[in-house]
Formats: C-alpha cells, sequence, structure tokens
C-alpha cells in the first residue's frame, strides 16, 4: 500500500459537508482552454475589491471577480476591452496569471470569487501563502510552474489548450506535448482527489488534540 | 540542537505530523471579526457543532464600523447584518466579543496586545493578513482564510506546513526623523513584495532592540507585505513591560511562570536560517511609496524608478502602477500634491502613533486643501488621547480624530478616498482602488503623513521644525 492510499484510508472518514465534487480525477486529466491575465503581484483586493465582502454567505461573488479591471468605473455597461475576461476569444476553467498570484490580504472570497465564476485551476509561477491554502481548500487547484513555462503559456495562440493531471503533478501544453511539474503534498493531493476537506479530517482526530492540551497542561 | 525562535514555538504546538503532509498546529489564541467569520460560524452550524474552546477566542468589530457616530445604528444594510451577524453568533457559541460601543472595541490587532490576549511563545491566528502583527511579542502569528477560521473554531487546530526560515537583521541607529514604518518600507523596498513569501521572517539587531513594542509592531504587521508567513521578533524586557498589568496578561503566580518560559524564546546563537539578510539602519531615510504594491517604495528625497533602474520583480508593473498613479518615472516624489491624510490602521493608529504626529504638528495648521483623517486603532487609543489633550492639538491644526475601526485603509465603510484624489496613508497597502475604486495610495510613516498633512504636498518630515526629535 502506498503513502497516498494509506493518507486516503485515514481521511476516508465521513462524507464531507457540500465541497465541491472532486474535479481532477480521471486517467487523462483536466483538458481545458485558458483565459490569460499576464499580470505579476495579483493582489486579492483586485480579486475581490472590499466592497464586496460584506456578504454572510459564500455564493454570488463570481460576477464581482476583478471588477474594477472588468468595468470602467464600476460600470458594467461599460467594459474594458482589453481585460482578458471581457474578450471572446479567451475561454476555459484555468486562468494563467503572472508571478506572485494572490498575494495581500487573506479573504477566502477571493478563492470563492474564483471558483463561483468557474475556474477550477490558476497557474502562476509563484503563489502567496494564504491564497494558496484558500484555493485548495475550496478546490481551486494552484499549478506553480516555473517562469519559463509560464511564458510559454502565454505566448500560445487562444485556441490551445493544456492538460493538467493532479495524479501526476503535470500540466502539459496540448499542441507541443511540453510538459511541467508541479508541486502540491500528498494529503492536499489525497484530499483534492477524494473530495475530502481538512475540517472533516481535524475532527476525526479530536481525541489526539484534547489528549495533546492534557498533556501541555 | 540550536534552534530558531520560530522552531521553539513551533514544536511546542504540534499536535501530530501527516507523513509527506502538513503538521496538526495547536492554535492558543483566535481573533475573530465581522467580515471573514460569518460562513465559518455556518459551516459550524451546518455540520451541528459548537466552538470547540470558546475562552480561546476573541471578537471584536473592526472592519466595517463608521468612524463617525458609533452610538447610531451603521446606515449602511450590509454593513450592520455583517456585524449584527457576529454579535448573534458570539452570543450562541459564548465568545467574548468587545463589539461597538465597548471600550475596548478597535482594530483586532491593536486590542490584542493591549489588552494582554497577545503574549510571547503563543500561536495566534485570525481571518485577517496583518495578524502578523502579534508575532512582535515573540510569537508565531498568521492570517488565515475563512475555512481554515472555521477549522481552528471546530478544533483549535491548523493543517500548516512548516514554512523555511529567514533572518532580517537590522543594526544601527536610525537618523532623527526615522521610525519605524520607514524600517519595514525600506526592508520591502530591497527584498520586493515577494521576498519573504513561504518564509517565516524573524526580525533582529540592535536598531529593531531599541524599538518600543507599538514600533515592533508596526514592522511585524508589514511582514506579509514581503509574502511572509509572519514575522516576529524574540521577547525581552520591552515585551515583559508592555504585558505586564494589561488586562487579560498572566497575573501573580501565573506571571513568573510565563516570564520564565518567555525568557527561553530566542533564536539560539548557532541557529540556522534558509535566508538572511542585512541592513544598516543608518542607510534608512524616511520611506514613501511610489506604485501599486508595497515594495514599490523610495527615500522621500529620491526620484521614482525608471525601467532602467528598478527592481527586476517590479520591471513589468512599473508603467500600469505609474499609469493608475499618475506618476512619471524619474521624477521626484517630493512636493507631489496630495488631497487626503489617513493615519490610522493596524500598522499605524497607536497611542504613540498619535503622540508622534500630535508633537509634531502641534502649533502647526494643515493646508486648507487638505483633508486629515486621524483614526486611533481601538478606545482605548482613543481615551487616551482625549486624557493626553492629543484631541484638542488636532483639532487646532484642523485634523479630524474619528473612532476606531479599520476605516479608510481598505475602505469597506463610508471612509473611502475619491478616485483620482492623492492619500498619503499609514496604512499597509497601496493597491489599486485599496482605499476606493481609483484612490491613490502612497505609504509613509506616520511622521510623513503629518508633514505632508502641513504642506499639502509630499515632504521630508526633516525640513520642518519638529518639538518631538524622539525616534519611535
Amino acid at each position: 500500500m502506498n503513502s497516498t492510499s494509506k493518507l486516503s484510508n485515514s481521511i476516508k472518514h465521513s462524507q464531507n459537508s457540500g465541497n465541491p465534487e472532486p474535479s481532477f480525477g480521471g486517467q487523462g486529466g483536466f483538458v481545458s482552454r485558458f483565459v490569460p491575465v499576464n499580470i505579476e503581484n495579483i493582489d486579492t483586493d483586485q480579486i475581490i475589491p472590499a466592497r464586496f465582502l460584506k456578504a454572510t454567505t459564500k455564493e454570488g461573488f463570481g460576477k464581482n471577480l476583478f471588477r474594477d479591471w472588468k468595468y470602467e468605473n464600476d460600470d458594467e455597461s461599460n467594459p474594458k476591452v482589453d481585460f482578458p475576461l471581457n474578450q471572446s476569444q479567451y475561454a476555459g476553467e484555468i486562468l494563467v496569471a503572472g508571478k506572485n498570484f494572490g498575494c495581500g490580504s487573506s479573504r477566502e472570497h477571493a478563492a470563492w470569487a474564483l471558483a463561483d465564476y468557474g475556474f477550477k485551476v490558476v497557474v502562476s509561477s509563484f503563489f502567496a501563502d494564504i491564497f494558496r491554502n484558500n484555493a485548495l481548500n475550496n478546490g481551486v487547484l494552484p499549478v506553480q510552474v516555473s517562469e519559463n513555462f509560464l511564458q510559454k503559456i502565454f505566448s500560445l495562440s487562444n485556441e490551445e489548450t493544456l492538460t493538467v493531471n493532479l495524479e501526476k503533478q503535470t500540466i502539459t501544453i496540448n499542441s507541443t506535448g511540453e510538459s511541467d511539474f508541479f508541486e502540491i503534498n500528498s494529503y492536499k493531493k489525497t484530499c483534492l482527489l477524494n473530495g475530502y476537506d481538512d475540517i472533516d479530517y481535524l475532527l476525526s482526530i479530536k481525541e489526539d488534540i484534547e489528549k495533546f492540551e492534557t498533556q501541555r497542561g | 540542537m540550536a534552534k530558531t525562535l520560530f522552531e521553539k514555538i513551533w514544536e511546542k504546538h504540534i499536535v501530530k505530523t501527516i507523513d509527506d503532509g502538513p503538521s496538526v498546529l495547536y492554535i492558543d489564541r483566535h481573533f475573530i471579526h465581522e467580515v471573514t467569520s460569518p460562513q465559518a460560524f455556518t459551516g459550524l452550524n451546518n455540520r451541528g457543532i459548537k466552538v470547540f474552546r470558546p475562552k480561546q477566542v476573541v471578537a471584536t468589530a473592526d472592519h466595517n464600523v463608521p468612524t463617525l457616530n458609533q452610538h447610531l445604528p451603521i446606515k449602511e444594510e450590509l454593513s450592520r447584518k455583517q456585524v449584527e451577524t457576529l454579535v448573534k453568533n458570539c452570543t450562541e457559541h459564548n465568545i467574548e466579543l468587545f463589539g461597538l460601543g465597548h471600550p475596548f472595541q478597535g482594530i483586532v490587532h491593536v486590542i490584542g496586545p493591549e489588552l494582554g490576549v497577545t503574549q510571547p511563545g503563543m500561536t495566534i491566528v485570525c481571518g485577517d493578513s496583518h495578524t502578523s502583527t502579534h508575532g512582535a511579542f515573540g510569537s508565531i502569528a498568521f492570517g488565515i482564510g475563512t475555512s481554515e477560521v472555521e477549522m481552528v473554531m471546530a478544533t483549535q487546530c491548523l493543517l500548516q506546513s512548516k514554512p523555511k526560515l529567514m533572518r532580517i537583521t537590522v543594526d544601527g541607529e536610525l537618523s532623527k526623523g526615522v521610525v519605524s514604518k520607514d524600517i519595514v518600507l525600506y526592508i520591502l523596498s530591497k527584498i520586493t513584495a515577494s521576498g519573504a513569501t513561504g518564509y517565516a521572517v524573524e526580525f533582529a539587531g540592535s536598531a529593531i532592540r531599541s524599538l518600543s513594542m507599538e514600533a515592533r509592531m508596526t514592522i511585524c504587521n508589514m511582514s506579509i507585505e514581503m509574502g511572509g508567513r509572519c514575522g516576529l521578533i524574540a521577547a525581552d524586557e520591552t515585551t515583559f513591560e508592555y504585558i505586564k498589568g494589561k488586562p487579560l496578561s498572566p497575573k501573580g503566580e501565573h506571571w513568573e511562570k510565563s516570564l520564565t518560559y518567555w525568557k527561553t524564546l530566542y533564536s539560539d546563537k548557532d541557529a540556522v536560517f534558509d535566508k538572511e539578510y542585512h541592513f544598516k539602519a543608518e542607510d534608512i531615510e524616511p520611506m514613501i511609496t511610489y506604485g501599486t504594491n508595497p515594495g514599490m517604495g523610495i527615500g522621500v528625497t529620491e526620484t521614482i524608478p525608471t525601467t532602467e533602474t528598478i527592481n527586476e520583480s517590479d520591471k513589468s508593473g512599473l508603467s500600469k502602477s505609474l499609469a493608475y498613479m499618475g506618476l512619471q518615472q524619474g521624477s521626484a516624489i517630493k512636493g507631489q500634491k496630495i488631497d487626503y491624510v489617513f493615519i490610522g490602521s493596524c500598522t499605524n493608529s497607536r497611542i504613540e502613533d498619535l503622540r508622534l504626529v500630535a508633537a509634531f504638528v502641534k502649533g502647526k495648521k494643515k493646508a486648507d486643501d487638505v483633508e486629515v483623517w486621524i483614526v486611533p486603532g481601538s478606545k482605548q487609543v482613543e481615551a487616551q488621547a482625549v486624557k493626553e489633550g492629543i484631541d484638542k492639538i488636532f483639532e487646532e491644526a484642523g485634523f479630524m480624530l474619528r473612532q476606531p475601526g479599520c476605516s479608510a485603509c481598505l475602505g469597506m465603510n463610508e471612509d473611502k478616498i475619491p478616485a483620482g484624489k492623492y492619500c498619503i496613508s499609514t496604512s499597509n497597502r497601496n493597491f489599486e482602488g485599496r482605499q476606493g475604486a481609483g484612490a491613490r495610495t502612497l505609504l509613509a510613516s506616520p511622521l510623513t503623513a503629518a508633514a505632508a498633512a502641513i504642506t499639502g504636498v509630499v515632504t521630508d518630515p526633516r525640513s520642518l521644525p519638529n518639538p518631538s526629535e524622539g525616534g519611535l
């Protein structure tokens, strides 16, 4: 039994509470076109501006994704035509962005907005730590590639597709077969492939936590 | 084996470690506020469980609250609903809430330390990236997302991978007119807004040691702006002195026991860091940002970089940033017209910040066409300012002392900077639209912000008479 399946057994204890369906299973991996936003240091204030954080539920953030880059003066009838999310030639469930994606505020609303808009994968050459966790906790896969590979994707035509294979931890440019490896720890990988979440796991080890509390006094 | 401060604390909080996976990290203190907690409570309710250790959770309302007329119901409906939801959730889950109207209410990262909740050696989290502030006490403190807020509420634990370790040493003495905000903006300008991503950052060196607790908090606060998972400074006599006697700090026998433990919390002499930086305090001048990430900063007497002179990290974004800011490559920042001055936020809204500004502006008046907002970090800071007569100095200078909250740092309440206007701000982020859609933010120290308030343009605070002259 390999370590991943052992882990899988140890956390396969409950059907959890409404997390998204696992998206990355299957032999062939996940194939999609992509939307390129070739800007570095995209902070979570751009992904979802603070004025949209007043909700008390997780729903409906997608329509305000990149709000101030999408519209002039917050006017939905006046889209900024040069922003890729407004350009009909781009489509797909993969967002490709410049390095240091998701820096700044810890707002998970950024991950909710990306997921609600329909993105399942974000590709960048570097991710901010808090965003990476938030994305993973919402079934959005952060795929960190080399700067060189990222630039190759940016140079592709808008019709091209990418394949993300979580099992093998690879991302491939389908037209050329060029591929890059990405890191993810086997715990998170198992969670994503099976739709488990961290809270289920933590609740399952509550006895250990209580024991820890007693021992430290 | 020699250990770093971070490792000593981290190892004491590991419940267990998953093979090729994260560790289960026990969390001592959990701060919550109205914006990033409601969905976590809903998650708990959906699972039919209660908060596991409510006594380890402290709540306040800060992000959304108005900074005028706090005694009246919040006008904006969604903000009001969020604050009311926090009250309801705290009641249902037996969580102590320092809400609107409470004498301890304030910005979460201001009230935690001033109440003595924040202590050395702790693990501290909050659904807010500036939780790194609390690391100034020699604790591991970091911001988390709402799913993680729910995890901590449910189990008092988080799944975390151990970050790499960085030490930033600043030795020497600060020059006149240079304060802790300048240190951190200087470090940011050198290592960039992503320079510490993946790292826990320990700040060390004689220049750091000589700082007050409030000044140390300013530095750790902005460690997230370098991408740092957390920032921390080893506790010392300054730390112990600050904590002693605070409302929720350990007392009596418990104090002595805590103190003995806290004194063991420092990086051993031979401890190894994955990365080290060294800076000289003498090289730092009053700093200001010109761009749209906090790493885009320069000395106030310097010129805005050009594509030839800027660091590699910000090269591709320079034109976009400057177009947004309405500024030119290669031009001086000094003399740039300012429309608003915001002195506040979890970075710089504590009593020492207000004292510094008051001492500087005493007897001076603000420029006619500048609006100046002073937003204290907490009710306690506000009360202290009034007690010391600082409010009168501000009034005479034409500054408006408002009520506590996050305010124009992120413009979630009414305190927004209008599109196209320039705001010199003591907050932590100059991102596009951060202070309001289209707003242009220049980050600086309270002293540099105060100087601009007087002249109406970006000004070297050292060029104006300053009765205070003390370092912060």
